[in-house]
């Protein structure tokens, strides 16, 4: 392959609060073009937020996310609405508008960006919708789906417009070993035959050792490790150890966060 | 009682920053109505249309109901004094005067607000519970140029219709009190109901349906967009949304009479 852009997206010194809750602690990384960047972390250790700041869902409080050395929180509206016609995002809940239906769903971004014929944008979804195994549900209304399903469009939703960057939050969480194989396997050919950049946000550790590039642990805000698969699997780390391998012993305690939260 | 003072200083200031919110949001709705044709993205009237049939078509019994009966009650409260004068048959003009000035716009406004007003911050807030919003953000699709306009443009079409409606249906129920009960012969009764209205009053009569219906689709859709906390949050913002509506419709009634009232046109 030729060379690739080694800070294709980068990250500095990220911090956000909620309410003056640190969620979002410091963090720094660089994500390459064209590779699987999977994020992992326990659940409320602040991936979704991560993926919203980087998005520009969200403000941060302090840092910046550069894309090719532009940083998207200074942009205005307008240059947002037009950077983001690039990125292709699949929420943790899906997030369709359920007044519309499946296909509608996967080709409104195209029909609010292009000015294809209707027609055509109907194939392309069409197509879209195929990749993701919901072939023959087009007409259905969202609320006719079941959770997987619905993820599903998500996905199909977020390539719709074949964008460069693609983030998905949680894309298997909620479907069976089977389509979850499916939509690894999906994300793959997309990032490597497409020359997509992925960034992967997931709980699945299966997954993760299946599709990542580079993957990055973050526990409680805070970034703890950057590496490739073999890397983060030989960590010295115990929380990283412990978060792999899905122990109930080891530094991560549930109730702790517990008691942490309602303080 | 500095508390207290504070305390309605503090919802004085809360009530001016929705104010102006709201405006803010009227300027960009507006914005986008217009100007949208420049970004290549026209109003959809597909939409538009649909909400038109929604929100318009299926008011028409509600608001027929209400004004009707409206109608009905002046004309019995005011038949009394007018018999012990002998004049019986201005019970006619009166409640045309009444209705078509001032209680067919605003009664017809508060029926829309408590019916679509709710009805958008309902939509809207589920819409901002359940991330959708946030979705089309990040598909680079505006939210206002997208939800808020087409709602926008329909309910300023079509309240000024059911207003007239509102108007006309009001009058009927007076109609019906003063040839029935009150024994007006019907030709003698529409010729007074028309005597007495001048066009001032039918043309400040509907264009009060303009701002109200400005008022209505935007506090709607802005509690809408500031719906937090899922379903209860839906809950509560579609309350706030109606009580505001009322709020502003009847502060906006009071301005528009003043202006039409010292003013000569
Ligand atoms: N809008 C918000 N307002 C206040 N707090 C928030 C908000 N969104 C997230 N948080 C807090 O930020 C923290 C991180 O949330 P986030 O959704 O990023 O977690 P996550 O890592 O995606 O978890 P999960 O794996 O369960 O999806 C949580 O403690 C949550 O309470
Ligand atoms: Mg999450």
């Amino acid at each position: 392959m030729q060379e690739t852009n080694q800070k294709f997206i980068s990250v500095r010194n990220l911090i956000k609060k909620f309410e003056g809750r640190i969620v979002l602690d410091n963090i720094n990384f660089d994500i390459r073009q064209g590779e699987i960047f999977v994020i992992v972390g326990g659940s409320g250790s602040g991936k979704s937020t991560l993926l919203r700041t980087m998005t520009g869902a969200i403000k941060p409080d302090q840092g910046e996310v550069y894309y090719n050395g532009k940083d998207i929180h200074s942009l205005n509206e307008e240059e947002m609405d037009k950077f983001r016609k690039r990125f292709g995002m699949s929420f943790q809940n899906s997030a369709l508008l359920d007044f519309l239906t499946v296909e509608e769903n996967v080709s409104l971004p195209i029909y609010e960006h292009t000015r294809l014929d209707a027609k055509l944008i109907g194939i392309i979804a069409q197509m879209k919708l195929k990749l993701v195994g919901l072939h023959g549900f087009e007409n259905f209304q969202v609320s006719q789906l079941s959770g997987g399903m619905r993820k599903r469009v998500g996905l199909a939703r977020a390539i719709a417009m074949d964008p460069e960057i693609v983030f998905y939050d949680e894309p298997t969480a909620g479907l069976d070993p089977v389509v979850c194989a499916v939509v690894d396997q999906l994300i793959l050919d997309l990032t490597k035959k497409l020359n997509l950049t992925s960034v992967v946000v997931t709980h699945n550790m299966e997954s993760v050792f299946r599709i990542a590039d580079r993957i990055a642990m973050l526990y409680k805000g805070k970034m703890l490790q950057v590496g490739t698969k073999d890397e983060i699997k030989n960590s010295k780390d115990p929380i990283i150890q412990q978060f792999i391998k899905g122990e109930i012993e080891g530094p991560i305690h549930l109730n702790e966060d517990v008691i942490k939260d309602s303080m | 009682m500095i508390n207290f003072l504070e305390n309605i200083g503090q919802s004085l200031k809360d009530w001016i920053t929705v104010f102006v919110d709201i405006t803010k949001l009227f300027f960009e709705t507006v914005y986008w109505a217009v100007f949208g044709i420049f970004h290549h993205k026209p109003v959809n009237f597909k939409t538009v249309f649909e909400q038109m049939v929604y929100m318009g078509v299926q008011s028409v019994m509600i608001v027929f109901f209400v004004t009707f009966f409206t109608g009905v009650v002046i004309a019995m409260q005011l038949a009394p004094q007018f018999q012990k004068m002998g004049a019986v048959f201005y019970v006619s003009s009166m409640v045309s005067i009444a209705i078509c000035r001032e209680l067919g716009p605003v009664l017809t406004a508060l029926v829309i607000a408590g019916r679509i007003g709710a009805a958008i911050t309902a939509e809207v807030g589920s819409m901002k519970v359940n991330e959708q919003i946030e979705a089309l953000e990040t598909m680079g699709i505006n939210p206002v140029r997208y939800l808020a306009v087409p709602k926008f443009l329909a309910l300023l079409v079509m309240l000024p219709c059911l207003t007239v409606l509102g108007d006309a249906s009001g009058m009927f129920g007076g109609y019906v009190v003063g040839t029935t009960s009150l024994h007006i012969n019907p030709g003698m009764y529409i010729q007074t109901t028309f005597k007495f209205l001048s066009l001032k009053d039918i043309y400040t009569g509907v264009s009060k349906p303009f701002v109200f219906a400005a008022i209505i689709s935007m506090v709607g859709i802005y509690q809408g967009f500031k719906t937090r906390g899922g379903a209860v949050g839906v809950g509560k913002a579609t309350t706030t949304s109606v009580v505001t509506s009322f709020i502003f419709i009847i502060i906006a009634d009071c301005v528009l009479t003043g202006i039409y009232f010292f003013v000569k046109f």
